[in-house]
């Protein structure tokens, strides 16, 4: 274990109704996100391998735990993304670091597949800060109706020296979505896209 | 009698391994259950309102037996609780106030009669209010190294006219409780104080 963690925080989100409507199946989405110790708080360091590593690390416990949460088998998932929130003393890139280099391979591991991108979003900020985590369709980013967002927030993360990171993953997309475009069944899945 | 319309949940778990002390052993676990119901007396003052404490008591089991799978599955593990709600801006207080019966004696039940009475808060607030959950040993409210709270809430909820529910469990006292007083192996379990 690289990452030195002080806690894991999960969520689950099940929609049942929306605007007085059933949604069967309930959407439903889970977020698992760590609140690790950033070791290059309050120093310029270059090379930055150490927290590619616990990207690594936490991409694999993370989506883990948020296909567990879900009770899910990891190749049913649909939708996922990523977010880091680096605390004072550190820097945006931090974040970077951890989720772009090695992040990605084994969050795709662990669902099976996994041919779009994952999308992601950053930020500096203090205790309670809030985390907005992209979500696209896993397997083709361009299908309209799992273009979502999940916040997640944790009161007392991120200390000054510490980074929290997120990993989301769905069963679903949004609740009624109903403004066209690709449809999940449409999905050709070579290139990511569509 | 009105029917309990639920919108949404969402479960929460949370695992400290440390707050910069030594790593715990066994790590503390926390949950909270929330649920998003429609308010039926929102925009109207109504007296007679206890019927629903009855209609939310499946709703509390329901709550309550989330929770003890969420940490592990074993009522045995659970040592802390604490409940509350967040009413919308469209109800009153007292509409928050029905969630004490059916959702503290639905966990006094599922963990085979907890003895403490159940520590609660709840206020009126907007979509995205937070609220800190109060927590205390199941068994003998005295006993200090498991003076807790969680802090949780919804973006999208409460809506004007629907209220959050909450109810959370702990699995073990404060990850570095060093502040002296009544200690779990002290209790005498008589009448639910010490």
């Amino acid at each position: 274990m690289k990452a030195k963690i002080r806690k894991i925080a999960t969520f689950v989100e099940e929609v049942s109704t929306e605007m007085g409507r059933n949604v069967s199946p309930p959407a439903r989405r889970a977020a698992a996100v760590a609140v690790i110790e950033n070791p290059y708080a309050g120093q310029y360091v270059e090379d930055l391998s150490e927290l590619m590593l616990i990207g690594e690390e936490l991409g694999e416990l993370l989506t883990q735990r948020a296909v567990a949460a879900l009770g899910i088998a990891g190749h049913s998932a649909e939708s996922y993304g990523k977010a880091a929130a680096v605390g004072e003393n550190g820097e945006l890139e931090h974040a970077a670091a951890i989720l772009h280099p090695k992040l990605g391979t084994p969050v795709r591991r662990v669902l099976g597949k996994g041919a779009a991108l994952i999308p992601s979003s950053k930020k500096r900020g203090g205790l309670g800060v809030v985390l907005d985590i992209p979500l696209g369709h896993k397997d083709a980013a361009f299908v309209r109706s799992h273009f979502d967002g999940m916040e997640v927030r944790i009161s007392d993360a991120p200390r000054a020296n510490e980074i929290m990171v997120a990993i989301a993953v769905t069963d679903s997309g949004r609740p009624l979505p109903r403004v066209g475009g690709l449809t999940k069944d449409q999905i050709k899945g070579e290139d990511g896209l569509r | 009698m009105p029917e309990v319309q639920i919108r949404k949940t969402v479960v929460i778990v949370e695992e400290i391994f440390h707050e910069g002390g030594p790593i715990a052993s066994t790590p503390q676990r926390r949950a909270a259950a929330l649920a998003v119901i429609h308010n039926p007396y929102a925009g109207k003052y109504v007296e007679r309102i206890e019927g629903f404490m009855h209609d939310l008591q499946p709703l509390g089991m329901e709550m309550a037996r989330s929770l003890v799978k969420a940490l592990g599955g074993d009522p045995k593990a659970v040592e802390g609780y604490g409940k509350g709600a967040i009413v919308g801006s469209a109800g009153e207080l007292e509409h928050g106030a029905l969630w004490h019966v059916p959702g503290g004696y639905a966990m006094r039940e599922v963990l085979g009669n907890a003895k403490a009475i159940v520590a609660s808060t709840k206020k009126v607030g907007g979509p995205g209010a937070r609220i800190d959950i109060p927590i205390t040993h199941i068994n003998a409210s005295y006993v200090r190294s498991h003076f807790d709270a969680m802090e949780v809430g919804i973006s999208d909820a409460p809506r004007a006219d629907e209220i959050l529910l909450a109810l959370v469990m702990t699995t073990g006292p404060r990850v570095h409780a060093r502040v002296g007083g009544l200690k779990a192996s002290e209790i005498k379990g008589e009448d639910g104080l010490r």
